[in-house]
């Protein structure tokens, strides 16, 4: 085990891989010289050169599009968006073509690149670079959507993603890559997409929370059972697509009570599917509805006490819990 | 002019062009029996500038279009048998039914696909040619797009990124004149697209695509300088389409006379007489040509007309390259039923009655708490969950910080 940042350990995983495979290369705006806008591919020019770590000018929809060309003629691409806002610019060729080509060509081609890019609000960035767009990507077909919240994760994930013959949407959050934690070392480390982590047992509430707001949830759970008394079990489902629903099914069949955490928007959210999910599959196990706590539904504004208050915090996931466990019948 | 080629060469483009022409007069035929649906877009007379492309092209070159290539594919050696099946939307089909007309592809003849999103294809374009380039493998791609297709963003970024990359990549505008209904003086501010990508550094010439010798000439030399001199370059083949933009076109746009004019200079009519006056084909060599043509589009409707079509439970086949056996892909299965659009004729009146007004569920439900983050409530920093207050949120940061 090694203690390693987030950004470390997304870097690790994307250069053991490049070890491990001459197909698999990166490329992005300022990936190379510039060591990546958050430094999660430092050090990568260096070892692999620019054949293989390669900046790219700016230009979202070219760029994803010709990873797509080149994946579908064998090799194995990471391209880096600076952010999911940027990443908007290239939706045509992620839904459109990535996640399409597969089955509008019925098998005879396959995409398998991974599109990587960082997310979610904290840093005052404002209304262009801090959104959370794990909603929009995870109700694509043809997409795999990734969303890591520990350095552990997000390295087991991405090896997985460089691995598997699918478009991966591989979503980081901006406040996680400082983030220490414990990471496996090796070639083995990898994790398969749709396995949830639970990373608290309880039994009392389910918290489901994706990203930060996986964190967020534990903080929650944590001031739940120190000033509540309340034991909440709280999961991380790693990944949107494909979604580990057994595991959160089998949680509300325990607990009879769940809240989602998410710092997207409400409508047409995660939780919001989730939400739905649930109703539909476990209704009768429910003793209050779902609650679910989501970011803001505005731009996220550049004031730091604006933004602060359009992101969900350890507060409203304590409020939502008790919430839930008020309204039970 | 260019010189005319073997007695061989002459006949495989003669016939070729022949059985494109053919094929898509039937495949118009089989749209107004309904067999076709959707959208279809014909290249009657944009032929020579297909077969004259790939013609000059390698097994090994990659090509790849628009939604207007049926006839690309067939040029490219692909059964047509599977291209008409396609557009009936049958098992045998190149795409298996899942593409359609717009979305023809075969791998086998390295036709990497037409696209349904005008400029779609062009950054895909640029990705095949970093994969060559990458692997130092000395195949090229032609990247065949419409006049309309240089408007797209994609056209200046995939220029830009293709110089910038040296990347092995012909690209090739089918000026039919009209992106779609809009002639293009009235879409294109420069109309000489040749020019369109100069800027970027990318050279660019023009080439009568009616003539289906002097396309090979061009395109031969656009992959000359992709393979050897890793020189991307723009080719601007002038042709014309004589059907409308798609089937549902009424060509209001144009004048039948503008229509006749070029089916003056018809690129198969034009180019066997050439042939016959040179004394390199005889009249009957022609004729062979046409009757081939004929024998194989009727075989191909015969083909696709007993094809079967998908079986229902094949509905989620190559959504997911299903690598991992235990089959953790998730696609949306959990419904035992039917799926809405499968039993359209069998739909319960009021569901259809809905759909068919439109109407979404739009009750209110009487859940005990609602979330004000739903309500569209503008209170102070109201994000989050029905218990906390914006202020209440806004404090907290606070006191945190």
């Amino acid at each position: 085990m090694a203690t390693l940042r987030m950004r470390e350990a997304l870097r690790d995983a994307m250069a053991e891989e490049m070890r491990r495979d001459e197909a698999v290369f990166v490329m992005g705006e300022d990936v190379g010289v510039f060591q990546g806008a958050f430094k999660v591919t430092e050090g990568l020019l260096d070892e692999f050169g620019e054949r293989r770590v390669r900046d790219t000018p700016i230009s979202e929809n070219t760029i994803v599009g010709a990873g797509v060309g080149a994946a579908m003629a064998g090799l194995r691409p990471i391209v880096e968006l600076m952010t999911v806002n940027f990443s908007l610019l290239a939706l045509d060729q992620i839904v459109n073509h990535a996640a399409a080509i597969p089955y509008m060509f019925n098998g005879q081609a396959k995409v398998p690149m991974v599109v990587r890019m960082p997310g979610g609000g904290g840093h005052q960035l404002g209304p262009t670079h801090s959104h959370s767009f794990e909603a929009l990507y995870l109700q694509v077909p043809g997409l795999l959507v990734a969303c890591p919240s520990t350095p552990a994760d997000g390295k087991a994930l991405l090896k997985t993603a460089i691995r598997d013959d699918n478009p991966v949407i591989f979503i980081e959050h901006e406040s996680l890559y400082g983030v220490r934690g414990e990471v496996p070392e090796g070639d083995d480390h990898v994790l398969r997409f749709g396995e949830a982590a639970v990373r608290r047992e309880g039994g009392d509430v389910t918290i489901v929370g994706i990203l930060k707001m996986a964190q967020v949830a534990e903080e929650a759970a944590r001031t739940l059972s120190h000033e509540h008394g309340i034991e909440a079990e709280v999961i991380d489902p790693r990944t949107l697509r494909p979604l580990d629903l057994d595991t959160i099914l089998d949680s509300v069949r325990k607990t009879n009570h769940a809240v989602i955490v998410e710092e997207g928007w409400p409508h047409g959210g995660v939780g919001a599917n989730l939400s739905t999910l649930i109703t539909e599959q476990a209704f009768d196990d429910l003793d209050a509805p779902v609650q679910r706590v989501t970011g803001a539904d505005v731009h996220m504004p550049y004031s730091k006490r604006l933004e602060q208050a359009a992101i969900p915090h350890e507060e409203h996931v304590v409020s939502a819990a008790l919430a839930t466990l008020e309204g039970s019948i | 002019m260019p010189d005319l080629p073997d007695a061989a060469t002459c006949y495989e483009l003669l016939a070729r062009m022949a059985l494109i022409r053919r094929f898509e007069e039937e495949a118009g035929r089989q749209y107004q029996r309904a067999k076709a649906g959707g959208f279809l877009h014909l290249a009657i007379g944009e032929e020579a500038t297909i077969v004259g492309t790939t013609s000059v092209m390698r097994d090994e070159d990659f090509l790849i279009g628009t939604y207007r290539t049926h006839g690309h594919a067939i040029a490219r050696g692909t059964d047509p048998n599977r291209v008409m099946a396609e557009l009936f939307g049958r098992v045998d089909g190149t795409s298996g039914g899942r593409g359609g007309s717009m979305h023809i592809f075969d791998a086998e003849n390295r036709f990497m696909g037409g696209y349904g999103i005008v400029g779609g294809n062009l950054p895909i374009a640029a990705g095949l040619g970093l994969a060559s380039q990458y692997k130092g493998e000395d195949s090229v791609t032609v990247c065949m797009f419409g006049d309309g297709g240089t408007n797209t963003g994609n056209f200046g970024e995939t220029m830009n990124l293709a110089a910038l990359w040296t990347l092995p990549v012909l690209f090739l505008v089918e000026n039919n004149l009209y992106g779609m209904g809009t002639a293009v003086e009235r879409h294109s501010a420069q109309t000489d697209l040749s020019k369109k990508a100069e800027g970027y550094g990318i050279p660019g010439t023009r080439v009568d695509g009616m003539d289906v010798l002097a396309v090979r000439e061009g395109v031969a030399e656009g992959i000359r300088m992709a393979r050897e001199d890793a020189r991307p370059t723009l080719l601007e083949a002038f042709t014309y389409r004589y059907r409308g933009h798609s089937a549902a076109d009424p060509e209001v746009y144009r004048e039948r006379e503008e229509v006749e004019e070029w089916q003056e200079k018809d690129p198969i009519e034009n180019f066997a007489k050439r042939c016959v006056g040179a004394g390199v084909l005889g009249e009957r060599e022609v004729q062979q040509a046409r009757d081939t043509a004929e024998e194989t589009v009727l075989a191909a409707a015969e083909f696709a007309e007993a094809s079967p079509e998908p079986p229902l439970d094949t509905m989620y086949e190559s959504l997911y390259a299903t690598t991992d056996p235990s089959g953790w892909y998730a696609v949306d299965e959990r419904s035992p039923e039917p799926h809405r659009g499968e039993r359209e004729e069998s739909m319960p009146d009021t569901a259809r009655e809905l759909a068919e007004a439109g109407a979404a569920y739009a009750g209110r439900p009487e859940g005990p708490r609602p979330n004000p983050a739903l309500e569209g409530d503008a209170r102070e920093g109201t994000a989050h969950n029905v218990e906390d207050s914006g202020e209440q949120a806004v404090n907290a940061q606070e006191d945190e910080g």
